[in-house]
């Protein structure tokens, strides 16, 4: 990022969350899983993301929870470094450097202090190869420590997470790749391999693709290509081994995990069906069909309550162990390609745009969640590969919101193409849209173009739609021809066409009055009142590739790109070319609430944005290589409150915001610098209030302590009794955990007298008085943060005592706290005046 | 976890049946009365003058029918062999009837006997009219003849034999006493001025002319026949205006609502399609259980009289506007709706606790076939829901789907004859 800029690129969300496979607190009351650069944390109940924990500088390839804590998580990443982190109150606590891209983390439950990943494989270019290696992370105080200590432990694993698993009580670690499992005993540091042939009669694929192992029972079970799961028992011993098959699933399973007593088995793949087998008794199943997309990963939490899923629609399921859902956490999906247009919903500000096969989903940037899916197809999806299902391909939104059309393509080989255009309303008591008009077959090819008048007008608006067969035809709201219709619906108004020529894009004028239609290399403009053809306008050579209106101040002005790299404005009073400019322009998109136009410029593999007024001749603002390959969509967002910014540069994002979407389907925006200072400050507040869970004691007791604190801070200070934290303690702390009442009893009577040394306020010194406020607050912001989670509260007052001496550092209490258990050492404080 | 999603019937626009005027219009009659004649009904005739009785010329015998009895008011059966074409003069006092045995009979509405039997022609008389001066009566016959008699003398007036085949219908002007108009199985329709002896005007058809109608203004001629329905200009020398053909068999009857603007066709295809007599268009189409040989509209419309070759006349009466009335008021009333929603539409206080209850999601049959990846039951039962009820959409609907779960081979293997049989029913709309 360019730092002197006051405008820069940022990520904004949408990223991946069922990259990994998800984690679930001990408690089951925080799911974590891998976002793009961040873990996040979901409240399991709420769906709600609790923190981001922020550090890593590439893709975070895995998350695990710490065998000997439960309240922290290690995190690795692409970047090479493992990170330590208090996720409850979304802390970085160590940082350890491997050095090399990590893929995953393992853990076992007999080795301390050793995480086992999976790197990839050192001086071997050509070759992937990975190796699944024990690092010993050396126990030190520094924040970041380099790690020394690897030592291989299987050479050639596959670089699926799923692929690796730990056997009961870390005894043995079972890994499989290809068609070949190899176990591997810690105790005897042997392994042995089993293979299986590359196809059976049947013509099944065998290859391994998941394991796990059962956590009481010397059991592997793993997933196989054809939908079988074999469950391999007797292993020890190298020739006796034997296998059952289980067989439900008709293609690979992706996921297979054991429940934490080994009761159930649970497998998932491609059907979306959450498949639950009793163990031992593998006739009885439990399925949970319907989960909307293949089932990637699948989890368990600890207790084993809850499961979750990972599915390929950047979802999680989180799944009660009577294999019911309770909770569904939906990310930005993301297909292969975003067909519709990036659009934003006038009522709601959300993101549209295609997700789910069938689906149009509407995404709030602002917080980073998807708001809802709109089923468009309204059919049953298949889940089976290799069919062809109906996609949406075009959307369009009138200005107010009200109106939503879409238009869905089936293509097969053999048959003709099928083509539905729908149209919605937007209904105000459901909140939702509701199917007005079905047109089947709207035209007779590919619909190249769908949009709206957007003039916002009380009207009913126009639809526009332009096919490959040649044709545009514009749609409007009409009253029933016959009086059995219940309501008014859409109708083809007008069919037009120009010389046989295919039209492209085309677009309305901000006041609804004129329709632009590009043919080919001509610019066509029609009256939208009388559909007739007013004029038109071309530059040739180059085919019109992307085509629209100023608005505002330049709304005599019509745009527009075309093949042979040029950016071309014709005025329409003059209907005469004002200018051209030689640009590959990717992208041209008008700002709604401006006059201002952004062009995306491809060139030497990066993407330039260039942001101009169509009137004027100097670009207002320009940055190279926006980001890397060329920019797929891009939309102007509105902004929520306008901000008022008056350097020149930034003044165009003061009222909308502009998202883009890359090559790799990364949501990108573009922040100014008062808006991050204005977030940063936010974030701060933010981080305090989240810190304290909403419990009945911090309703009694947070509202007390409030003015309290304020009352500390307030002009009449007077010092707190000595040793007043060990007093708080004391009387805190539960009873069955105090010494006798007669041994605390003088000291208790004692430490309320006012000590003859610090009788009075004036014979203090003022950076002492400094020192024991800031005492005071961190220990009263502590007491806030221990108050619903008592087993750190002892710790915690432990770090509050021990912040008397000046010397430790904010960070070194933290991690004291988190070191030392449970003990009574404010007692000596308390024993010692 | 999403529930299951049923298959989507589409809904298709149903061509033809869109609700306009017309159909409103011609769909506000009651639940026809059927009678039973002695054989098939060849004619059916409206007394212009109030109550408006109708005649109904079927077999051997003509039948008089008041407007709502369903007896006859009066019957003639004084024919030796089939009867046909009985018509009210303008008064409605006098009727006149053909018969095969070539013998032309004028009865008193009232009386029973024939006032006069006008005897000439050598076969059978398919044709009878009045003029419109109420003293002659028009008659055409299967011997290519066709005359004009008096009245008081019983004498023949004119010939004209300038058909060279049978004739089976003609018309009298209204607002002139000379001019008739007759069609043939020739092809050809003529015009005759009684003041002249040869014809007047001849137009082609093209088809055996089944039936004639004049416009009220008597500017456009209509003919059927085959399965043409011809329009011609008088005015312009007999130009031919427009010729439509809806019908698939040949066209029997025409008539004229009361008011002139829609023309009525009925065929032996068994239906009665309505045009505008502004574009021409089918308006409306009325279906029958018979193929229908006459057709008759009562003035203002207010009933429709049809008979069939089955010989059965079938009367269908306009709703009276308060009946109409009364019936939507009673399907208001009808469902105690109350019931139903009854605690439903309750509102929760504001510290009430609300236990959500799931909802059972219904699903059709082959729906739940379809839940469970039996595709081959579920084109079964979609198959056998559809050919039941009637609904073709069902089984094209899951069929459609089963494409698109790209099972429809695995749905359709492993048959055998029976099952395959009923398959191609369905395709082939048996």
């Amino acid at each position: 990022m360019v730092e002197h800029r006051d405008v820069r690129v940022v990520y904004r969300g949408g990223s991946r969350i069922n990259f990994r496979e998800p984690v679930i607190s001990n408690d089951s009351r925080f799911l974590l899983c891998a976002a793009g650069e961040f873990v996040k944390v979901f409240s399991t109940v709420t769906e709600e993301c609790v923190h981001e924990l922020r550090g890593h500088t590439d893709q975070v390839t895995g998350v695990l929870l710490r065998p000997s804590n439960h309240l922290q998580v290690y995190s690795c990443s692409a970047d090479g470094t493992i990170r330590l982190w208090d996720f409850t109150d979304g802390i970085l606590i160590k940082t350890y450097v491997v050095g090399y891209p990590i893929f995953s983390i393992y853990a076992s439950p007999n080795h301390n202090d050793v995480v086992f990943v999976v790197t990839c494989v050192q001086n071997d270019k050509r070759a992937e190869m990975f190796q699944l290696v024990a690092v010993r992370l050396p126990r030190c105080a520094d924040q970041r420590v380099d790690v020394p200590d690897l030592s291989a432990v299987l050479s050639d694993v596959s670089s699926n997470p799923a692929a690796v698993a730990f056997g009961r009580a870390g005894g043995f670690l079972a890994s499989v790749k290809g068609l070949q499992m190899e176990i591997y005993f810690f105790k005897t540091s042997k392994s042995s391999r089993f293979f299986l042939k590359e196809d059976n009669k049947k013509g099944g694929r065998n290859t391994f693709t998941c394991v796990a192992c059962h956590p009481k029972d010397d059991c592997v079970a793993t997933g196989h290509e054809d939908g079988k799961i074999r469950l391999w028992r007797n292993f020890n011993h190298k020739k006796e081994y034997t296998y059952s098959i289980l067989h439900w699933h008709h293609s690979a399973v992706s996921a297979v995990r054991f429940t934490p007593e080994g009761t159930n088995l649970l497998s998932g793949g491609v059907e979306s069906v959450l498949v639950q087998w009793r163990y031992n008794q593998e006739s009885q199943k439990d399925f949970l069909p319907r989960l909307g997309a293949a089932i990637t990963h699948l989890a368990v939490s600890p207790d084993g309550a809850l499961f979750c899923t990972s599915h390929s629609d950047n979802k999680i399921t989180i799944i009660q162990s009577c294999v019911r859902v309770s909770a569904v956490i939906q990310g930005l999906v993301k297909g292969e390609n975003v067909r519709t247009d990036l659009m934003v919903d006038p009522r709601s500000k959300a993101l549209v745009l295609n997700g789910k096969p069938g689906h149009l989903q509407f995404y709030s940037l602002q917080r980073d969640k998807l708001l809802f899916n709109l089923d468009v197809v309204q059919q049953e999806f298949i889940h089976q590969s290799g069919l062809e299902q109906f996609q949406v391909v075009r959307a369009a939104l009138d200005a107010s919101g009200s109106w939503l059309a879409t238009v869905e393509e089936r293509k097969r080989d053999a048959a003709d193409l099928e083509l539905n255009l729908k149209l919605w309303r937007f209904d105000e008591q459901t909140q939702s849209f509701e199917l007005n008009t079905t047109v089947a077959a709207p035209h007779e090819a590919r619909i190249t173009a769908a949009c709206f008048d957007q003039a916002a007008s009380s009207r009913t608006s126009t639809l526009v739609t332009s096919s490959r067969d040649g044709r545009f035809k514009a749609w409007r709201l009409a009253a029933p021809a016959h009086t059995d219709g219940d309501g008014p619906s859409w109708s083809c108004d007008f069919v037009g066409a120009y010389h046989g020529l295919v039209p492209g894009r085309c677009c309305f004028s901000a006041d609804g009055s004129l329709l632009a239609v590009a043919f080919r290399e001509v610019a066509t403009v029609w009256s939208a009142a009388s559909w007739e053809l007013l004029t038109t306008l071309s530059q040739p050579p180059g085919d019109i590739r992307d085509l629209c209106f100023g608005r505002m101040s330049g709304s005599k002005y019509l745009l527009g790109t075309n093949e042979n790299k040029m950016l071309l404005c014709w005025n329409l009073l003059s209907c005469s070319l004002e200018w051209s400019t030689s640009m590959d322009v990717r992208l041209l998109l008008p700002d709604p609430l401006s006059e201002n136009m952004a062009a995306f410029c491809f060139q030497d593999g990066s993407t330039d944005l260039f942001v101009f007024g169509p009137g004027e001749p100097r670009p207002l603002f320009s940055q190279k290589a926006v980001c890397s390959g060329s920019v797929t969509r891009a939309v102007f967002a509105p902004r929520e409150a306008e901000l008022e910014s008056c350097e020149e540069s930034s003044q165009w994002l003061n009222r909308s915001q502009l998202y883009f979407l890359t090559q790799f389907m990364d949501l990108l925006t573009f922040s100014t610098r008062a808006e991050e200072e204005k977030l940063m400050a936010a974030n701060k507040q933010l981080v305090i209030d989240d810190a304290v869970a909403m419990t009945p004691f911090h309703l009694l007791l947070g509202k007390h302590r409030r003015p309290e604190a304020a009352s500390g801070l307030s002009a009449e200070r007077t010092p707190p009794p000595h040793g007043s934290p060990a007093i708080k303690e004391l009387l805190q702390a539960p009873a069955h955990v105090l010494p006798a009442a007669s041994f605390l009893c003088s000291a208790f009577v004692k430490s309320l007298l006012v000590s003859a040394a610090g009788s009075s306020e004036e014979s203090r010194p003022p950076e002492e008085e400094t020192e024991s406020e800031k005492e005071e607050e961190e220990s009263d912001e502590e007491t806030r943060t221990r108050i619903s989670r008592p087993d750190q509260e002892s710790r915690g007052a432990r770090g509050g005592r021990e912040a008397g001496g000046p010397a430790l550092t904010k960070a070194q209490l933290r991690e004291l706290r988190r070191i030392r258990k449970l003990d009574l050492g404010w007692l000596a404080g308390l024993m010692e005046p | 976890m999403a529930s299951f999603k049923p298959t989507k019937i589409p809904v298709y626009p149903k061509l033809g049946e869109k609700i306009t005027e017309d159909t409103l219009y011609w769909k506000n009659y009651k639940v026809p009365v059927q009678i039973k004649e002695f054989g098939a009904v060849s004619n059916i005739d409206f007394s212009p003058v109030a109550p408006y009785n109708f005649a109904v010329t079927a077999f051997t015998r003509i039948h008089i029918y008041g407007s709502f009895s369903q007896e006859p008011v009066k019957t003639f059966t004084r024919f030796k062999d089939t009867a046909y074409c009985g018509r009210f003069r303008s008064d409605g006092q006098l009727l006149v009837a053909g018969c095969e045995d070539s013998v032309v009979r004028l009865f008193d509405v009232s009386g029973k006997v024939a006032l006069r039997m006008f005897k000439g022609h050598t076969k059978a008389v398919h044709i009878t009219d009045f003029t419109s001066d109420r003293y002659q009566i028009l008659t055409g016959s299967d011997d290519y003849t066709c005359r004009l008699w008096d009245i008081p003398n019983a004498v023949e007036l004119t010939s004209y034999q300038e058909h060279t085949d049978y004739i089976r219908c003609g018309v009298t002007s209204k607002l002139n006493r000379d001019l008739f108009f007759t069609g043939a199985y020739d092809h050809t329709l003529k015009v005759f001025d009684a003041r002249t002896d040869k014809s007047v005007m001849s137009m082609d058809h093209g088809q055996p002319v089944e039936s004639l109608l004049l416009y009220p203004s008597e500017g456009l001629l209509v003919s059927a026949g085959g399965r043409y329905v011809k329009v011609w200009d008088l005015l312009k020398g007999g130009q031919p205006l427009v010729s439509l053909k809806n019908h698939h068999k040949t066209i029997t009857c025409l008539a004229l609502s009361s008011n002139g603007q829609r023309l009525l066709s009925a065929s032996l295809d068994r239906h009665v399609k309505v045009y505008s007599t502004t574009n021409y268009k089918v308006v409306h189409n009325f279906d029958y259980a018979a193929a229908i040989l006459s057709l008759a509209l009562a003035p203002k419309d207010e009933s429709i009289v049809v008979g069939m070759s089955n010989s059965i006349l079938s009367i269908k009466h306009r709703k009276n506007p308060e009946e109409s009335k009364e019936v939507t008021g009673q399907q208001r009333r009808r469902p105690s709706y109350r019931v139903f929603v009854k605690g439903k539409n309750y509102i929760p206080k504001q510290d009430d606790y609300l236990v959500s209850k799931s909802v059972k999601q219904h699903l059709a049959k082959y729906d739940k076939q379809l839940k469970r990846f039996s595709v081959s039951k579920a084109l079964d039962t979609a198959l056998e829901t559809s050919t039941r009820g009637r609904k073709p959409d069902i089984a094209v609907a899951v069929i459609t789907e089963l494409d698109r779960r790209g099972t429809l081979k695995n749905a359709l293997a492993g048959r055998d004859e029976e099952q395959l049989s009923r398959l191609l029913n369905f395709l082939m709309g048996g």
